[in-house]
């Protein structure tokens, strides 16, 4: 049995940056956080915090001109060993064994990520034969029974399907059946409910919980919606253009936010069990241009607590802040 | 002239009666008619003027064919969308070409993506100033000073005018958005998902301003989206819509607190609320969405109704005043007590 407390996959000082010839984007900007086994991390920011380029960065799945620039991806395999994934050679055996065998990842829009030409079964059967040494009848057979167990009506007529014959939220679900087909212990979901329908969203989050009982699975969860955040995950981490500004359970998250930024974001969103018609607190301001990055803390322009001199000359580290609290921000050192 | 269901002092801006749009599905060599998508199907309600009513759903539910036949973006297959004009009510959907050309200007829309809604080899000016050129309002001096205005007014620095879209953010585009659709000084404007591709921090700085365009010019939104939060921080009123019907409608507060049809609860109930304490036992709904080319029959909820009974499946509900000003299609909304969202 795995160790609760020691952290499946351990990010550290995670630096991705995209070189092109306008300039250099740095969209992951010294990322660090752990993922423990079975629990769901929440990892929450909007367009351009770089929640995204971190999933592909532990994938190993970063485009050109993008490359990890700097830090450690130290993750636990199913046999004990640990590796970390920046030293790996993005096209080597290891890496591709993790890829869907240790790694399951599931994306935001299903339409796109299942190919059009091949039935969802080929595409099924394909990552079982990959992971595992079985023939292609009994990796039929399992892919029927992965469908089966996210819970699509009918799995032995629905597998010789194309991946357009089904409805948003069944494509959702074959998408999961495919990334768990070969038991990963860390299940990435990037924006895995964004294009669904609330009701339909219900189903998939009711689903990945019922699975992650089922698995004792990890699940990395990035989302920009609060909401999903609130009802999934055991700790949150918050980012903002690159950069971790808060991290926690994911109650003191909620209840006891620390960074102004988390704090702002919390207030702004609109809710259903508020009062209606009410003038919302806003944040100032809009998410910056890449290539503007602000000097300093990268909030600071937007921030309500800005300290002229302090938060735009230098950028605060990430530092503890009471148990399992961590904050970046010059307020709390 | 027709006043209906208008309350003690208000007037009624656009009324929509029995409206239908059905899509041809059509197959084979000779596109032979096989069967009929029903999108909108018997949709009928009232807009206050000043007021914002909001349509809401899920995909496929009809609210944005029902915006667009308001505009008459799409002619309807059947009903009356009638606007008041004058003190006339005149039928949007049957009038002719060059009387809705005058009625377009009391009528805007407000689109979903500030991406793709502005031309990127257009100036703002242009952009913004557009809506004047094409209805032949002032002159050029004067369609500056117009445009100038309109940025200020939704919180645009005016040097701007001359940028491309390009330069600007998400929502900084869809504030150019709403300024070229106030540019003719509408009465009615139609705003379809205007915050759902923003950014969480930004969205609220757009309700904001669209709440505060109201109170300044009087407006008068008919807002189609399908986050309920969203929703209840925008309308007065709302309608929920399932596969082609209004399931329900209710002043906003009555609607989130006591709503009454079994979909509304179960849509309120699968809203994921940013508060992990919260973590509810929501109410999951089985299946899917109708078809609504091939649509149950009865209720066409009965399916994925925790409460269905026989007459659900044989008889569909018809709209019924409930409580004041409070609309169900539900067999059993009088009996049912139905889980709302609480207060703070």
């Amino acid at each position: 049995m795995q160790n609760p407390n020691k952290p499946l996959l351990s990010v550290r000082n995670l630096k991705t940056s995209f070189f092109q010839d306008e300039g250099v984007t740095k969209a992951v900007d010294g990322a660090s956080f752990d993922v423990f086994p079975g629990k769901t991390l929440g990892i929450v920011g909007e367009s351009g915090c770089g929640k995204s380029v971190t999933a592909q960065s532990i994938l190993r799945i970063v485009d050109p001109p993008g490359r990890i620039v700097e830090g450690e991806i130290v993750l636990t395999r199913k046999d004990g060993t640990e590796a970390d994934l920046v030293k790996l050679n993005p096209n080597s055996r290891e890496i591709r064994q993790i890829r869907g065998g240790d790694i399951g990842l599931i994306f935001q829009e299903p339409m796109t990520s299942f190919s059009p030409v091949h039935t969802v079964g080929a595409q099924l059967t394909e990552a079982v034969m990959l992971h595992n040494a079985v023939d292609k009848k009994e990796a039929r057979r399992r892919g029927i029974e992965a469908l089966r167990s996210v819970g699509i009506p009918k799995p032995e007529r629905r597998i010789d399907e194309y991946s357009f014959e089904l409805s948003g939220g069944l494509r959702q679900r074959a998408m999961i059946a495919v990334a768990l087909s070969c038991d990963p212990r860390l299940l990435i979901a990037d924006e895995p409910t964004t294009a669904l329908d609330v009701t339909t969203q219900a189903q998939i989050l009711d689903l990945l919980r019922k699975l992650q009982q089922d698995r004792a699975m990890a699940i990395m969860l990035i989302t920009h919606n609060l909401g999903v955040v609130a009802e999934m995950a055991d700790d949150v981490v918050v980012m903002y253009l690159g950069r971790v500004v808060e991290e926690g359970k994911v109650d003191d998250i909620f209840h006891d936010a620390k960074h102004p930024y988390t704090k702002a974001l919390l207030q702004s969103i609109p809710s259903v069990d508020s009062v209606p018609r009410m003038k919302l607190p806003t944040i100032s301001g809009s998410i910056p241009h890449p290539f503007n990055r602000p000097t300093g803390c990268p909030f600071h322009p937007r921030c309500a607590s800005f300290m002229p001199g302090r938060c735009d000359t230098a950028a605060p580290p990430l530092l503890p802040a009471g148990p399992g609290r961590k904050v970046s921000c010059f307020l709390y050192e | 002239m027709s006043v209906t269901n208008a309350g003690p002092g208000k007037s009624v801006l656009l009324e929509v009666k029995g409206l239908k749009k059905y899509f041809p599905i059509r197959r084979g060599l000779l596109q032979k008619t096989v069967g009929r998508v029903k999108a909108v199907d018997d949709v009928s309600f009232v807009l206050n003027r000043g007021e914002t009513l909001s349509l809401v759903g899920e995909s496929g539910c009809g609210k944005t064919t029902t915006s667009r036949c308001v505009l008459r973006a799409i002619k309807p297959t059947a009903g009356q969308v009638l606007l008041s004009d004058n003190g006339e009510m005149v039928d949007v959907a049957t009038v002719s070409k060059s009387r809705l050309r005058a009625l377009r200007r009391q009528m805007q829309m407000i689109f979903q993506d500030p991406f793709s809604s502005l031309n990127p080899r257009m100036t703002v000016f242009d952009i913004v100033g557009e809506p004047l050129l094409v209805h032949g309002v002032g002159n050029v001096e004067e369609r500056k000073d117009r445009v100038v205005e309109l940025l200020r007014l939704v919180g645009l620095r005016s040097e701007y005018m001359r940028r491309y879209p390009h330069a600007f953010s998400g929502g900084q585009r869809q504030r150019i958005g709403i300024a070229r659709a106030l540019a003719l000084n509408p009465r009615l404007v139609v705003a379809d998902e205007p915050v759902s591709a923003l950014d969480v921090s930004v969205q609220a700085q757009i309700l904001n301003l669209l709440l505060d365009l109201q109170e300044r010019l009087g407006l008068t939104y008919l807002f189609v989206a399908h986050d309920l939060s969203v929703v209840k921080h925008i309308s007065e009123r709302v309608a929920v819509m399932y596969v082609g019907r209004i399931v329900e409608t209710a002043p906003t507060e009555a609607l989130f607190e006591s709503p009454k049809h079994p979909y509304t609860e179960a849509l309120l109930s699968a809203v994921p609320k940013p508060d992990p304490r919260l973590r509810s036992d929501r109410i999951v709904l089985q299946g899917e969405v109708a078809d609504p080319a091939n649509t149950p029959p009865g209720c066409h909820f009965h399916p994925r109704c925790q409460y269905a009974r026989d007459i659900c499946r044989e008889k569909a509900p018809v709209l019924e005043e409930i409580a004041p000003n409070h609309f169900v299609s539900c067999h059993r909304a009088r009996e049912l007590t139905l889980r709302g969202v609480a207060h703070h």
